[in-house]
């Protein structure tokens, strides 16, 4: 072929790919508009993006706020990536770590029109500490100035942490010491920018104004959430935040779950918050198994023992109950092996610093194979505590509750009296997290925050993470080793210049709490997302699940 | 007025000869004619020895622990070896689903729960803890209600005016209400005075609590009852001659109002069954992993779908436990009280 007939193919295929862009441009209009319909059995609490700390509104700020840095709106692993938002790039921190320069970008408005400003920036920095931000003493505790926040929030300042210059429209944050993570922590909803007149008090009911494509309407928790395109809202980075599908979102609140799942199925909604009930799992499966969608979820489910409290406090007891669990089970009261994983370890699969690991179990090594209830009972008597009593708590939901009903048959099983104490889901997760209470052993899940392995091994496992007293010690267990301690702040620091070299620490940081027993894994969950035949373009972002303004309903 | 009707009434015809009889033997014999409660004592009876028999059964028949999670377990259906836990393994494969009703004695009659439990055991052995609960705490009920009924009614004035308004405290809260709240509260921590202690998990809370919140609802009738009987002759006449104030309890109070408790007895156990199955369908009753008619509703509830057998083979057995108990009841009192015209079916 000459070179003019080259030009010629060349030029042809360019047009059939320039057409057929276009009419995929035009079937996506086609496709914008109508109302997306979301169920829930309850609201999730306040509207405020800086205090709540729910799946539920986490999954809709993602269409309503921005931060200065986002998680890119993708599906799959692609979702872990952190992206500039309202910044105009990711820096890479300078002094040692300590520092982040930020440019803002311009032009960007609220959904009350006004436009963003540095000043809104330095605000909703400072509004982190003064609302009490569930994570403002974890995430943001290492900005210069936090301290003091920390301990006055009303008037927080962050001098020298956050300082603005409206000239240059940079924002520069300080930092105590290095920290690999915090770019992650600036793109989760808690670091959202809000105006600089925002109540520094909890917002509640009220939404605050936010820059995403859509903002919160009206707020009703006893009936329901409205979201409405942002009038305001124009793309600057269609990975930070995309345009929107639907017109309008609303989430309806009170119908029970087995009602939500007949709404569905009859095309009167079309998704549901709620897991489907496990009498309705076969239906879904069969009958309207292409409006299922699967997803492994990074996160595991676990029975925190405290090391610190009869008969936990022995590890060979703590490691007989996990000898004797049989994950197969477990499995079942989940839904099957298509929704869950028997899992022997913290970090779960394909999380940075996993590496396949089982000792409990009859055949130990990278799977787990079967329960080994004879080497639990002998664990039992060599660790002195057989006939002791042992209360499982767990929440009162029925999934929760089976396998808190399973753990009790396991422990009466290898020797010890055991009772079930199921508490309603409102109070449970911060009633087991005070030492108060006296909680030996709980059904619990933990679900990824942010993709790196020290999300689950420090958070989890870490002295830091212990505060005897607190309804706020997410390290239920109680567990502090020293040795293993020292080893996760190593691979904290080293994670600042070697990424890889630090996850192969943390598989070791993984191994060692798991040799200890602090807690019994269960399995891996994965997530079941039911919605109607009319949902389109269904996106599973891992970070923040069903990205649900990028579907379609018409 | 029912009082002024029954004591007009005319001596009944059929009524056999009733000269040297006492006043049970007779009242054994008017229960005896009673046909309908008979056959309803019948039912009763056979249910009660079914449920003793729970451990002969989860033993010797279907070979079983009810007790212990079985999800890894296998039966024999039709000769054919199948999992208690069907994995589902059509479609997308979600969803594990108990064993239906087999209709064989031997493996998994009524099915399995979501444990893979087999529902039949745990349904024998909730008899018997919803048994026992409704008759201890109806015998609670009745032993203190009658009690502070005749002390009420008998000595009044301020005696009368304390247990009264004592009564009349308990009485204000609405009885579902109380016995929730006192079991929310107890059901968490147990309950301790000096030496006396009732463990959380322990049948001992819900009877006490149960027995508790019904006794207003006994102890007013007696109170009334001894009110009046304070006022008859016979009793008058017993003051005159000098009798004590024990003797009077006894002899001439307590023997007249004692049937009224025993009308009171098959009604409350009733009511007491019924009210055991509500706090334990609510998990503030029977505990894990002992069962009782109101804890298997609650395991059956996740199950309605595909399930349904085990919710509602302890709904039936409530059913006709608390219909049996009823027209026994029934029967009692038209045995004891044959004045009580108006409630009289023959």
């Amino acid at each position: 072929m000459n070179r003019v007939g080259k030009i010629l193919v060349l030029a042809s295929v360019a047009a059939v790919a320039a057409a057929s862009a276009g009419a995929t441009g035009a079937q996506r209009l086609d496709h914008r508009g109508g109302t997306m319909k979301l169920l829930a059995k309850a609201a999730g609490g306040t509207l405020d993006p800086q205090v709540n700390y729910t799946l539920q509104y986490w999954q809709l700020y993602q269409a309503t706020y921005d931060g200065l840095l986002g998680f890119k709106k993708a599906g799959g692993n692609g979702a872990f990536q952190v992206v500039p938002d309202l910044a105009e790039n990711l820096p890479t921190p300078t002094k040692g770590g300590k520092t982040w320069v930020f440019k803002l970008r311009k032009g960007i408005k609220f959904s009350n029109g006004k436009t963003v400003t540095v000043k809104d920036v330095v605000a909703s920095m400072q509004r982190i500490f003064k609302v009490k931000s569930p994570t403002s003493g974890s995430f943001y505790a290492g900005i210069v100035g936090a301290k003091a926040c920390l301990a006055k929030p009303s008037t927080c300042t962050l001098k020298g942490g956050v300082v603005g210059n409206a000239k240059a429209g940079t924002i520069t944050i300080n930092l105590t010491a290095p920290d690999p993570e915090f770019k992650y922590k600036l793109a989760v909803p808690h670091a959202s920018i809000v105006p600089a007149d925002s109540p520094p008090t909890d917002a509640g009911t009220k939404a605050l104004p936010g820059t995403g494509a859509y903002y919160f309407a009206s707020y009703n928790p006893n009936k329901q959430l409205v979201m409405k395109r942002n009038p305001y809202f124009k793309v600057w980075s269609k990975d930070a935040m995309p345009d929107g599908y639907p017109d309008e979102i609303v989430q309806s609140f009170g119908l029970t779950v087995e009602a939500q799942i007949t709404a569905i199925e009859n095309g009167q909604a079309d998704w549901t918050l709620e897991s489907p009930p496990a009498d309705r799992l076969n239906e879904i499966g069969t009958k309207y198994a292409s409006q299922a969608h699967i997803e492994t979820l990074t996160a595991f489910w676990y029975a925190p023992m405290n090391t610190r409290l009869a008969p936990f406090d022995n590890v060979k007891a703590r490691q007989a109950v996990s000898y004797a669990i049989d994950r197969n089970a477990l499995v079942k009261i989940f839904g099957g092996p298509n929704l869950a994983t028997p899992s022997c370890q913290v970090l779960p699969p394909g999380f940075p610093g996993h590496v396949d690991y089982c000792p409990y179990t009859k055949h130990p090594g990278g799977e787990w194979s079967g329960a080994d209830i004879a080497k639990a009972k002998k664990l039992v008597q060599q660790s002195g505590t057989k006939g002791a009593k042992v209360t499982v708590l767990s929440s009162d939901d029925e999934v929760n509750k089976g396998v808190a009903v399973y753990l009790q048959s396991v422990l009466n099983q290898i020797g010890y009296k055991a009772s079930v104490k199921p508490i309603s889901g409102n109070i449970f997760f911060t009633y087991v997290q005070n030492t108060k209470n006296k909680v030996q052993i709980n059904v619990q899940q933990w679900y990824q925050d942010y993709p790196a392995a020290s999300d689950f091994l420090y958070v989890l496992f870490g002295c830091e993470s212990f505060h005897p007293g607190s309804d706020s010690s997410i390290n239920i267990a109680g567990f502090c080793d020293k040795g293993i301690n020292a080893t996760m702040h190593k691979a904290l620091k080293l994670s600042i210049t070697n990424e890889k070299a630090a996850n192969r620490l943390w598989a070791k940081v993984d191994k060692a709490v798991t040799d200890k027993a602090p807690m019994a894994t269960l399995f891996t969950p994965k997530h079941i997302d039911f919605v109607s035949k009319r949902v389109g373009n269904f996106t599973f972002s891992k970070q923040f699940y069903w990205l649900v303004d990028q579907s379609w309903v018409q | 007025m029912t009082e002024a009707f029954a004591d007009t009434a005319p001596v009944r015809a059929a009524e056999p000869a009733t000269v040297g009889a006492s006043p049970w033997a007779l009242a054994r014999r008017r229960l005896l004619r009673n046909r309908v409660a008979m056959v309803m004592a019948g039912v009763l009876a056979l249910i009660v020895a079914a449920c003793l028999c729970a451990p002969l059964y989860a033993a010797h028949v279907a070979h079983t622990e009810p007790f212990r999670s079985h999800l890894d377990a296998t039966t024999l259906v039709n000769g054919k070896r199948v999992p208690v836990m069907e994995q589902s393994s059509t479609g997308l494969g979600l969803g594990v689903t108990p064993i239906g009703p087999t209709w064989d004695p031997r493996h998994y009659f009524l099915g399995a729960d979501d444990q893979g439990r087999d529902v039949a055991a745990r349904l024998l052995y909730g008899g018997r803890n919803s048994l026992l609960i409704g008759a201890a705490s109806a015998l609670i009920t009745c032993f203190f209600a009658t009690s502070i009924g005749i002390v009420a009614g008998f000595f009044g004035g301020f005696v009368d005016g304390i247990l009264s308004r004592a009564l009349d405290v308990v009485w204000a809260f609405p009885v579902y209400l109380l016995a929730i709240s006192l079991s929310t509260v107890l059901i968490a921590k147990g309950f301790a005075v000096g030496p006396f202690r009732l463990e959380s998990g322990s049948l001992f809370l819900p009877i006490a609590i149960i027995g508790l919140v019904y006794i207003p609802y006994v102890a007013r009738p007696i109170r009334g009852e001894v009110l009046s009987l304070r006022q008859r002759e016979f009793v008058e006449a017993a003051i005159g001659l000098g009798a004590s104030t024990w003797r009077l309890l006894w002899s001439d109070v307590l023997r007249n109002v004692i049937t009224t408790a025993i009308v009171f007895f098959p009604l409350m156990l009733a009511i007491d069954m019924l009210t055991e199955a509500a706090l334990s369908f609510l998990s503030i009753g029977v505990q894990e992993p002992n069962a009782s008619w109101g804890t298997i509703i609650l395991d059956g509830q996740g199950l309605l779908y595909t399930r349904p057998a085990v919710a509602l083979a302890p709904g039936i057995a409530i059913a006709v436990t608390v219909l049996a108990l009823n027209v026994l009841g029934d029967g009692v009192r038209d045995a004891l009280d044959p004045r009580a015209k108006l409630r009289r079916t023959d």
